[in-house]
């Protein structure tokens, strides 16, 4: 075997791998069905490993406050394939495979950590901060004799790079040159929202992870799932949290790619506010059942009104602000019928005692343990027992808020963002919707 | 570190803190606060957060009003598959704090099983307690809940 026939190029040519079977093809009615074999699948597991997650998208690999100092690092995944971006000595972050281009064994395995050279353990081979092979153990041999053939390049060996790209302190990676930047991957509303969110100099306040058992997809729509909000989490029903202030709606702001969206809620506006504030409702409604009402406190961010938000962007990222309640979720599959999600609680470096506490109690909301999503943990694991084994004989049915995918600014009872996923997903995996008939 | 020396306190720790994990494993979850003095702290987080200084774990609960209301929220609002824990404890590290304050730490694992059968252990961590010994009755008046493990696998209702 010559030096260069193990030289590792861009996987962005690779065929899809054959599948068994006849070819999937998506129902008539297009993205208001969804086919239950999409979440049990292996063959379309393995399909979306090429098509969406080294495909023309961009993933969340980490937040730059990550990456502080030339030579930090934190490890992730791409789908199933292990990355490292670290920043380098020119103050750049680097994404790569976290994959030794000798022998593939893991380059960096620890999560995450600061090192003035990548080195793999194995055999030392090592590199730098941009991925380049510096060096290796015995290249000339051990007194004159083994050692690798004169023909052999160190450039011949990098570490395979993968593109990158900061926004809004957001560190994101592709494996694909046909992806566009990231602002118009995204759209322009949508970097809005994450400029808003992301404004000032961020701090970390907590971090863990839950594993669930479900396809990744189940999760992806779950989080765009408008419908269920209110009939699935009932904590504030149930303690009589008032709600009837509540407005808003999704947003969808590309029609062309519409797989991102953001789902707003405002809790009060002005004039609900002053009214209840004279008949000194509203902080009653707010506090009469709670045992604990300090869990609540809450203040006003910013002045758009929006109290409470989740932006999904496309594929398995999702940023949310539930009242002072600021964490990005994201999700990585950990096979086809388990998925690992990622909770990262922020605050603001700027965050006075007072606020940081707020957002402290808050976090109870959310999370392994949340008291307003804790559902989600089992509810698309529900979905994946009740579907498992389906060919394509049975579909999802969603025609809720019709059968469009556009803005829906006055109601969340929709399905929209959900069909918004679907549309994006198909486009990627190139389905085909059958001929009626 | 001030060692505990007396054998009668220390025994009464000792059924203390067995007769928290007892009321939760027989699902008497409405006694869980009872263990606390009314202001306390209760904090679950992880080995991980715990050694980065981070202040959000996983659950947080100051004062028994807001324990009542976990409780509340598991009996009557959150939906999730009916699940039992069976807590199993360490020996117990003693200190004296002063002020009729003792620290304690004590190991745990907590095995989880499903209605289908299906028992794993679900945690494994330690209580890092500060615990009221001025009075006839004890009380935790901090819990902190370190957990071994990050990663919580479905989901975390019933407390530790």
């Amino acid at each position: 075997m010559t030096a260069s026939s193990t030289t590792q190029r861009s996987d962005s040519a690779t065929p899809p791998p054959e599948r068994d079977g006849p070819p999937f093809v998506w129902p008539a009615e297009g993205v208001t069905r969804v086919p239950f074999q999409l979440f049990s699948d292996p063959a379309i597991y393995k399909l979306e490993q090429e098509k969406i997650f080294r495909g023309p998208v961009w993933h969340f690999l980490c937040l730059e406050l990550d990456l502080k100092e030339p030579g930090d690092y934190r490890t992730g995944f791409i789908g199933e394939t292990p990355i490292i971006a670290v920043r380098d000595r020119d103050g750049n972050i680097n994404g790569m495979v976290n994959r030794c281009a000798h022998k593939g064994a893991l380059v960096c395995h620890k999560e995450r950590g600061n090192a003035k050279a990548l080195s793999c353990v194995y055999h030392s081979w090592t590199y730098d901060l941009k991925g380049n092979l510096m060096g290796l153990a015995f290249r000339d041999g051990l007194r004159g004799k083994g050692g690798m053939p004169s023909d052999f390049k160190t450039k011949d060996h990098r570490l395979q790079p993968i593109r990158t790209a900061v926004f809004a302190g957001m560190v994101f990676g592709t494996f694909s040159d046909e992806t566009p930047d990231v602002e118009t991957f995204f759209g322009s509303e949508m970097c809005k929202i994450l400029r808003r969110n992301f404004s000032r100099p961020l701090k970390l306040l907590g971090y863990h992870s839950q594993i669930i058992h479900n396809n990744w997809k189940l999760y992806a729509e779950n989080v765009r799932d408008s419908y269920h909000a209110t009939l699935l989490h009932t904590f504030y029903t149930t303690f009589k949290i008032n709600r009837l202030d509540m407005d808003g709606g999704i947003r969808i702001t590309n029609a062309a790619k519409p797989w991102h969206h953001l789902s707003f809620a405002k809790r009060a506006t002005l004039e609900a506010a002053d009214e209840y504030k004279k008949a000194e409702v509203h902080s009653a409604a707010y506090e009469n059942r709670l045992a604990g009402p300090e869990l609540l406190e809450t203040w006003d961010e910013f002045d758009d009104g929006i109290t409470h938000s989740i932006q999904a962007l496309f594929p398995t990222l999702a940023i949310q602000f539930t009242l002072n309640s600021l964490a990005v979720r994201w999700f990585t599959p950990r096979g086809v019928d388990k998925t690992e999600l990622f909770w990262m609680y922020l605050g603001y470096q700027d965050d006075d005692e007072a606020e940081q506490r707020m957002r402290v109690m808050q976090a109870n909301l959310t999370g392994a343990a949340g008291l307003v999503s804790l559902e989600d943990g089992c509810i698309n694991e529900f979905v994946q027992r009740g579907t498992r084994g389906e060919g394509q004989r049975a579909n999802a049915f969603m025609e809720m808020g019709g059968k469009t995918v556009e803005s829906s600014e006055a109601s969340r009872a929709t399905e929209v963002a959900i069909r918004g996923f679907w549309t994006g997903y198909r486009e990627i995996m190139g389905f085909e919707a059958e001929q009626p008939g | 570190m001030t060692p505990v020396l007396d054998p009668v306190l220390r025994a009464r720790v000792g059924d203390f803190l067995t007769d928290y994990v007892h009321a939760i494993d027989d699902d008497r979850l409405e006694d869980w606060p009872g263990f606390f003095t009314p202001e306390a702290l209760y904090h679950i987080t992880t080995r991980e957060s715990d050694e980065a200084g981070l202040p959000i774990g996983i659950m947080h609960c100051e004062g028994r009003g807001m324990m009542e209301d976990r409780i509340k929220a598991l009996r009557t609002a959150n939906i999730f598959e009916p699940h039992r824990y069976c807590h199993l404890l360490g020996a117990t590290r003693l200190a004296d704090k002063g002020s009729g304050i003792l620290s304690a730490r004590t190991n745990f694992s907590v095995t989880r099983t499903m209605q289908d059968g299906g028992s794993t252990v679900f945690a494994t961590g330690t209580y890092r307690d500060e615990i009221d010994v001025s009075s006839d009755t004890l009380a935790l008046r901090s819990r902190r809940v370190v957990l071994e493990s990050r990663r919580v696998d479905v989901l975390l209702v019933i407390p530790l």
